[in-house]
């Protein structure tokens, strides 16, 4: 099989977030790999794993693939040091402030040029939280779209997906042949923590880099555009009681604001 | 005057608030037309849902495949009324299964897309609320049909009678959109509570309960209110995940967010700060959510919430 795994840096969720002319300022804030992809990670490898591995010469890759800033080497170094075989890092100054159907378009032709059955990817970015990059990419790619897996089983003899998908409709069971775009969520697995000798086996794995040109799409201004952003006053802190009759007070606060 | 559409939503056949809501934000720009993609046999029943609010018409449209293949197939058909009818915008519920369709949809008819929106103007600009709620953005589609997802709970819906024209559209489902195969649905158990991103009050409880919801299912049901939970409670596999409130479960904006024994991670906050009222009860004084509550008890939750039940059903009496 060949596996595919989409990752973005993003700012640390700790960081202090700012807009600097309608986007995301990036340069003043740490950046890491966006933590819900390390779960795709661990994912594509588990798949890779009960399958045989992703061993050199091996029948089964999992290739890491990006979009950002050179900078962006570091989250995609991590996610080679958790085991992925190689990794492509699209850059191109073009793309700074690209919205997420430039990342799709982008992603999508560079999948495509390397072949694929399966694509696997976290549910969001920890940065723009739109969650559609993985329905983008399907359709895109014409690939069957089996999103917010908690449960993944392959048959590669098959050819054949089969996830447990959990959302505001109930649990659900879906099923698809190859080729696959999969997003999984958090609870879906453990992912494990670079060895020291996955890290040190990550510094000689290729991450080949390539400009806009090289993947052969020509990304516009983004298709919607902010026209303005400001900072929202900080939510005071109201009332703050801690005697015997807090609840009695409490039950009146939310009377007085007609919320009863 | 233009067109405005709006994909209806439905929870098991059922008609959502959210339709009034994204009605009354397309009554702005336009004549709204809801979208009705219904199971066969089941259109004129779901169409017959859409009564409040300012629609003028409903289509409707039938095929197994807006069940049997999810977003591949409500994408597919959006798209084609969309390609039809030129809307001067699309709006749809923002979570998760209104994303993927509006994103499906926005690829498919070349169109800007934005998500989360908790307003849209006459013009159609959306306003964001960015960074776990700490920055307002206002942004604009610029290419193609604008598509915008709304979050529920957003506004206050225009909620009037309303009887629109129902005209049932023949369209097919493209083989290529249906690749993937539901095989199975268990609905979500609500146990009679409202859905939690639709919900007006939302309680919730974190670490503080111990894997005890006891006190905190009470006071919801005296408040008639969902019931939530921080990650450190779906985490320990206290409550049920598809009931997380945070950065990566849900994001809730009710009239009243009630935490209980919930520290505050940012987390978490990122998935309620937008709440209209905060009332946080924890035993911490130093809890970093009392920083964003309106009313704060600092106190055991295992005391104040059955006192608090009692109070709120006395006055409902």
């Amino acid at each position: 099989m060949k596996i595919a795994v989409c990752v973005k840096q993003v700012p640390d969720s700790w960081a202090e977030k700012k807009m600097v002319n309608g986007v995301l300022d990036r340069e003043s804030v740490d950046a890491v790999l966006n933590d819900l992809d390390e779960y795709a990670v661990e994912e594509a490898l588990r798949i890779a794993e009960a399958h045989g591995g992703n061993e050199e010469g091996g029948a089964h890759t999992v290739t890491v693939i990006s979009m950002g800033p050179e900078r962006a080497t570091e989250a995609v170094r991590k996610a080679l040091s958790m085991g992925a075989n190689d990794a492509i890092l699209v850059t191109d100054s073009k793309l700074a402030g690209a919205d997420a159907l430039a990342t799709s378009a982008v992603l999508a032709a560079v999948i495509e040029k390397g072949g694929f059955d399966l694509v696997v990817c976290g549910t969001e970015s920890t940065d723009a939280r739109m969650s559609v990059v993985p329905a983008m990419l399907a359709e895109r790619l014409n690939a069957a779209q089996l999103t917010f897996a908690s449960k993944v089983e392959v048959d590669p003899a098959a050819q054949k997906v089969s996830i447990t998908r959990v959302t505001e409709a109930g649990v659900e069971e879906m099923n698809a042949q190859f080729p696959c775009v999969i997003s999984v969520v958090e609870k879906i697995n453990e992912p494990r923590y670079p060895s020291f000798k996955g890290i040190m086996a990550a510094k000689k794995k290729v991450i080949e880099n390539r400009d806009l040109a090289a993947v052969g799409v020509a990304v516009d201004s983004a298709w919607s555009l902010v026209a303005d952003s400001s900072p929202r006053p900080p939510r005071a802190a109201g009332i703050k009681v801690t005697d015997d009759n807090a609840a009695e007070q409490m039950v009146s606060f939310l009377a007085e604001k007609k919320l009863i | 005057m233009s067109n405005v559409l709006i994909l209806a939503d439905f929870v098991s056949s059922k008609a959502t608030k959210t339709n009034a809501e994204l009605a009354t934000l397309g009554a702005r720009i336009g004549e709204v037309t809801a979208v009705v993609l219904a199971p066969a046999g089941k259109g004129a029943a779901m169409a017959a849902e859409i009564n409040k609010g300012p629609v003028s018409k409903v289509v409707v449209v039938e095929s197994d495949a807006f069940v049997n293949n999810g977003v591949a197939a409500v994408a597919d058909v959006l798209s084609q009324i969309i390609a039809s009818q030129s809307p001067a915008a699309v709006l749809v519920a923002s979570h998760a299964f209104g994303k993927e369709v509006a994103a499906r949809t926005a690829v498919k008819s070349g169109s800007g897309i934005i998500t989360d929106a908790v307003d849209v103007a006459a013009d159609v600009t959306a306003t964001q609320l960015v960074f776990g709620g700490s920055t307002t953005v206002h942004s604009k589609v610029s290419h193609g049909t604008p598509i915008i997802t709304v979050r529920p709970n957003s506004i206050d819906a225009q909620t009037d009678a309303a009887t629109p024209a129902v005209e049932t559209l023949s369209l097919q489902v493209s083989d290529s959109s249906k690749k993937a195969t539901v095989t199975s649905t268990q609905p979500p158990v609500q146990g009679g509570r409202p859905e939690l991103t639709e919900a007006n009050i939302v309680v919730s409880g974190g670490r503080g309960t111990n894997g005890d919801f006891s006190a905190v299912e009470g006071f919801a049901d005296s408040l008639g209110a969902a019931v939530g939970a921080s990650r450190a409670a779906t985490d320990a596999g206290w409550y049920p995940h598809s009931y997380q409130v945070g950065q990566t479960g849900k994001s809730v904006s009710p009239q009243l967010y009630v935490a209980c024994g919930i520290s505050g991670a940012i987390q978490h906050r990122a998935g309620m700060q937008t709440s209209k009222t905060i009332v946080v009860i924890n035993k911490d004084p130093e809890a970093p959510l009392f920083e964003i509550a309106d009313f704060g008890v600092v106190g055991d939750l295992f005391a104040v919430l059955p006192k608090a039940t009692e109070g709120v059903k006395a006055r409902k009496s």
